[in-house]
C-alpha cells in the first residue's frame, strides 16, 4: 500500500493545487514542463514561499497562477505586469513571479512589458512562447514565425515576429535568458536566478503547442522537441541583437544578460524618501 | 514633513482637496496617468505620498494605472487613481476585474465633455451611465458626486471607507467645474476622521475560503504574503476562489457581489435635501449642477414656486425608494445634469408615471444657469 501511495504523490504536490488537477493543458503541450520548472526553481531558490506570489494574465499559460498553491492572481488579458507592479511597489517584501504566454505579454501586454523593463521593477517574468494564441484555437501572435500557418494566417504569417530577448534588452531588462522546455535544467536554474535577481528579469521558454500551432505546421510534439534539440545553439552572454529564433538557421539559447541597476523602488527610496525625511514607522 | 492629515483651513481646488482626502483616508498607493482636468490630483499625490510612507508611480496608460491599484490593494495598500473620460474608458476593463475579485480601491473621474477627446478643459457629467454600466457584465457599483472642494475631500474619505467595507472599487464622479474650483476647505483633526479598513482573514490558513462571505455578505480579505495561499481570478469562481464554469456558479457569484450592495442601500446611499418638505417641484441634481439647482430653488421660492432640491451625494446605487416616495406627492421632477439625460432616465423610471419628469441638461462645456432651470419649471408645471 505504501508503495502505491508513494507513487500517487508527486514531489511538487505541496506547491500544487492538487484539487484543481487535471489541468487544462493539452497532451504534448509544453506549458506544464515550464510550470514544473517554476515550481522546482521556487523551491530551490530558498525564498519565503509565504511571501511569494504568482501573477498571470489570460491564455493557456495564464492558467499557471491557478495551479500553484501560493498566493496567486489570475488577472486580465495582458495586464499581469502592471498588476504585479502595483503589488511589488506596495509591498517590496513580496517575491513576485509572472507566468504567462507570448500573446498575453507581447501583443496585448507589450506596452506594459517594455515599461516595467525600463523602470526595472523587481519582477521575474516567465514567458511561455508557443508561437501562437493557443487558448482561442491557434491564431497568429506577435511571435509567430514568418510564413507559419495559423487560423488567422491561412496562407502563412506575413508579419515578422518580435525577437523577445532583444526587445527586453532594448527596454532595459536586467536579466534575460531563453530556453526551451527540452532544456529543463538550464531553464530551472535560470528561473531560480531570475527569482533571486534584484530587478526586472525575463525568461523566454519555447514550448510546443501541438493543438494550435503544431498541427497546422506539420509538427507533432516530438517533432518540435526534436527541432529544439537539433537547431538550438547555447551561447551564454550572446548579445541579444545577435540571438536568433529560426528553426532553419538556428535557435540561440542561453543567459544573455545579467547585471544590476537600481530598481524602481530603490530609486524611489533614494530620491523621494531618504530615511531622514521619514518620521517614525509609516511604512504601508 | 507634512502629516498625512493636513488639519487646518485651506484655499484649494477640488482636485487638491481630493488628494488630501485620499491621504487622510489612508491612501498610500497612487497609480497615475496624466489627463486634463484630473492631472492635479496625480501631481499632488506625487509630492505628498513619499512623505507619508506611501508610493507613487506614473504608469504607461490608464489601463496600467487601474491594474496597478488593484495589485497594490491586493498587497494591502489603500490605493487610488484619478482620470477623466478617455482614461475612464480605458479603465473599464480592470474595473471589472476589481468588481469580480472584490478588490477595494478608489477611482476618481473628473468629468470633461465627450465623446472622444471632446472638450478637455471644460466640464460635463456625461459619464454617469458609463460609471453605472461601463464595464461588461452585470454588477453593482458605488459612485459619489461631489459638489464642492470641501465635499470632495469628505467624499474621498467616504469612498475609501465604502470600498473597504464592501470590497469593491468605488467611483468618485466629479466634474471639471469642481476639480478646478478653488474654495475654502476645512480639514479636521486626524482624530475626528473616521477611517475604515477591509475585513481581514483570520483563522486556520489551510481552511480559509477567500470568497466566503461573513454575515454582512462581505468576505474577509487575505492580503498577498500573509500565508493564506489564496487564488484570485477574474473567471467566475466559487468561495474557494477556484474557477467554476457553470451557470449555477455564475448565478451565485454575481448574486453575491450585487447583493452585498443592494442589501445595504440604507447604509450606502447619502442624499442632501433642501427645502423639500413642502416642495411641489423636486429638482434632482448632483455635482456642479446641484449648485445651480440650489440657487434655482431659492429664486423659484421667491417667485412663489414651491421648489426643493434632492441632491444626490451617492448617484449609484440610485436612490430609487426616495424618488418613489417623492413621486407620490410632487407635482413633478426636474433633473438637472450636464448631459442630455442619463440620471434623468432613472428619475423618470422611478417616478413611474406618478409624477412627470423633465430634463434641464446640455452636452457640456458650460454650467447650467439657475435661470434656465426656473424657465423650465415655469413652462413645465
Amino acid at each position: 500500500m505504501d508503495k502505491v501511495k508513494d507513487r500517487m504523490e508527486h514531489p511538487l504536490d505541496d506547491l500544487l493545487r492538487t484539487d484543481r488537477i487535471p489541468h487544462i493543458w493539452c497532451s504534448g503541450c509544453g506549458i506544464g514542463t515550464a510550470f514544473s520548472s517554476c515550481l522546482v526553481a521556487l523551491k530551490g531558490s530558498g525564498v519565503d514561499l509565504d511571501k511569494t506570489v504568482m501573477v498571470s494574465g489570460i491564455g493557456c499559460s495564464g492558467r499557471g497562477a491557478g495551479y500553484i498553491r501560493l498566493d496567486s492572481y489570475h488577472t486580465t488579458h495582458g495586464r499581469a505586469i502592471p498588476f504585479a507592479t502595483g503589488m511589488k511597489l506596495a509591498n517590496p517584501e513580496l517575491n513576485v513571479i509572472l507566468f504567462s504566454g507570448d500573446g498575453d505579454l507581447f501583443a496585448i501586454g507589450g506596452n506594459h512589458f517594455i515599461h516595467a523593463a525600463r523602470r526595472n521593477v523587481d519582477l521575474a517574468v516567465v514567458c511561455v512562447n508557443n508561437l501562437n494564441y493557443g487558448m482561442t484555437g491557434g491564431q497568429a501572435a506577435a511571435t509567430t514565425p514568418l510564413m507559419s500557418k495559423t487560423t488567422t494566417t491561412p496562407l502563412g504569417s506575413i508579419e515578422p515576429p518580435f525577437n523577445l530577448p532583444l526587445l527586453a534588452y532594448a527596454a532595459g531588462a536586467t536579466y534575460i535568458a531563453r530556453w526551451t522546455v527540452l532544456h529543463t535544467r538550464d531553464l530551472t536554474k535560470s528561473i531560480e536566478e531570475a527569482v533571486l535577481h534584484r530587478g526586472f528579469a525575463f525568461i523566454e521558454v519555447l514550448a510546443p503547442c501541438p493543438t494550435g500551432y503544431g498541427r497546422r505546421n506539420k509538427q507533432k510534439p516530438a517533432d518540435t522537441l526534436k527541432l529544439y534539440q537539433e537547431r538550438s545553439i547555447i551561447r551564454n552572454s550572446a548579445h541579444p541583437a545577435e540571438v536568433t529564433l529560426d528553426f532553419e538557421q538556428g535557435v540561440t539559447l542561453g543567459k544573455f544578460v545579467d547585471y544590476e541597476r537600481p530598481t524602481y523602488t530603490d530609486a524611489y527610496d533614494k530620491i523621494y524618501r531618504p530615511q531622514n525625511l521619514l518620521d517614525g514607522d509609516k511604512a504601508i | 514633513m507634512k502629516p498625512a492629515v493636513l488639519t487646518g483651513e485651506h484655499f484649494i481646488t477640488g482636485d487638491v482637496a481630493c488628494a488630501e482626502g485620499a491621504l487622510a483616508a489612508g491612501c498610500r498607493f497612487f497609480g497615475a496617468y496624466p489627463i486634463t482636468p484630473a492631472t492635479e490630483i496625480a501631481e499632488h499625490m506625487a509630492s505628498r505620498l513619499p512623505g507619508v510612507g506611501g508610493i507613487f508611480i506614473q504608469m504607461e496608460d490608464e489601463i496600467a494605472a487601474m491594474a496597478s491599484i488593484l495589485g497594490a490593494s491586493c498587497a494591502g495598500a489603500k490605493s487610488m487613481t484619478a482620470t477623466s473620460g478617455p482614461g475612464f474608458s480605458l479603465m473599464m476593463e480592470n474595473l471589472g476585474l476589481g468588481i469580480c475579485t472584490e478588490t477595494p480601491c478608489v477611482v476618481v473621474n473628473v468629468q470633461r465633455a465627450g465623446p472622444s477627446t471632446g472638450l478637455p478643459t471644460l466640464g460635463a457629467q456625461g459619464d454617469m451611465m458609463q460609471a453605472r454600466w461601463g464595464s461588461h457584465g452585470h454588477y453593482e457599483i458605488i459612485a459619489l458626486a461631489p459638489a464642492s472642494p470641501q465635499e470632495i475631500f469628505h467624499q474621498t474619505i467616504m469612498a475609501f471607507n465604502l470600498s473597504e467595507t464592501y470590497r469593491l472599487p468605488v467611483l468618485i464622479m466629479a466634474d471639471e467645474v469642481i476639480g478646478h474650483l478653488s474654495e475654502r476647505v476645512i480639514i479636521p483633526e486626524a482624530s475626528a476622521i473616521k477611517t475604515v479598513s477591509r475585513p481581514r482573514a483570520k483563522g486556520r490558513k489551510d481552511r480559509f475560503k477567500p470568497f466566503q462571505p461573513g454575515p454582512d455578505g462581505v468576505a474577509p480579505m487575505a492580503i498577498a504574503g500573509e500565508g493564506y495561499g489564496i487564488h484570485v481570478t477574474g473567471l467566475t469562481h466559487d468561495e474557494k476562489g477556484y474557477p467554476v464554469m457553470t451557470a449555477e456558479a455564475q448565478a451565485a457569484m454575481v448574486g453575491r457581489i450585487t447583493e452585498k450592495i443592494t442589501r445595504n442601500l440604507d447604509k450606502i446611499i447619502q442624499l442632501e435635501e433642501y427645502r423639500l418638505d413642502d416642495a411641489e417641484v423636486v429638482i434632482v441634481s448632483y455635482g456642479a449642477s446641484a449648485r445651480s439647482s440650489l440657487a434655482a430653488v431659492d429664486e423659484a421660492r421667491e417667485q412663489g414656486i414651491k421648489a426643493g432640491l434632492l441632491r444626490l451625494v451617492t448617484v449609484w446605487p440610485f436612490p430609487e425608494a426616495r424618488i418613489r416616495e417623492l413621486a407620490k406627492r410632487a407635482k413633478g421632477f426636474v433633473t438637472v445634469e450636464l448631459n442630455l439625460g442619463q440620471v434623468h432616465l432613472e428619475v423618470e423610471r422611478c417616478a413611474g408615471g406618478a409624477a412627470p419628469a423633465v430634463l434641464v441638461g446640455h452636452a457640456g462645456g458650460a454650467v447650467i444657469t439657475p435661470e434656465r432651470i426656473i424657465e423650465t419649471i415655469r413652462s413645465a408645471f
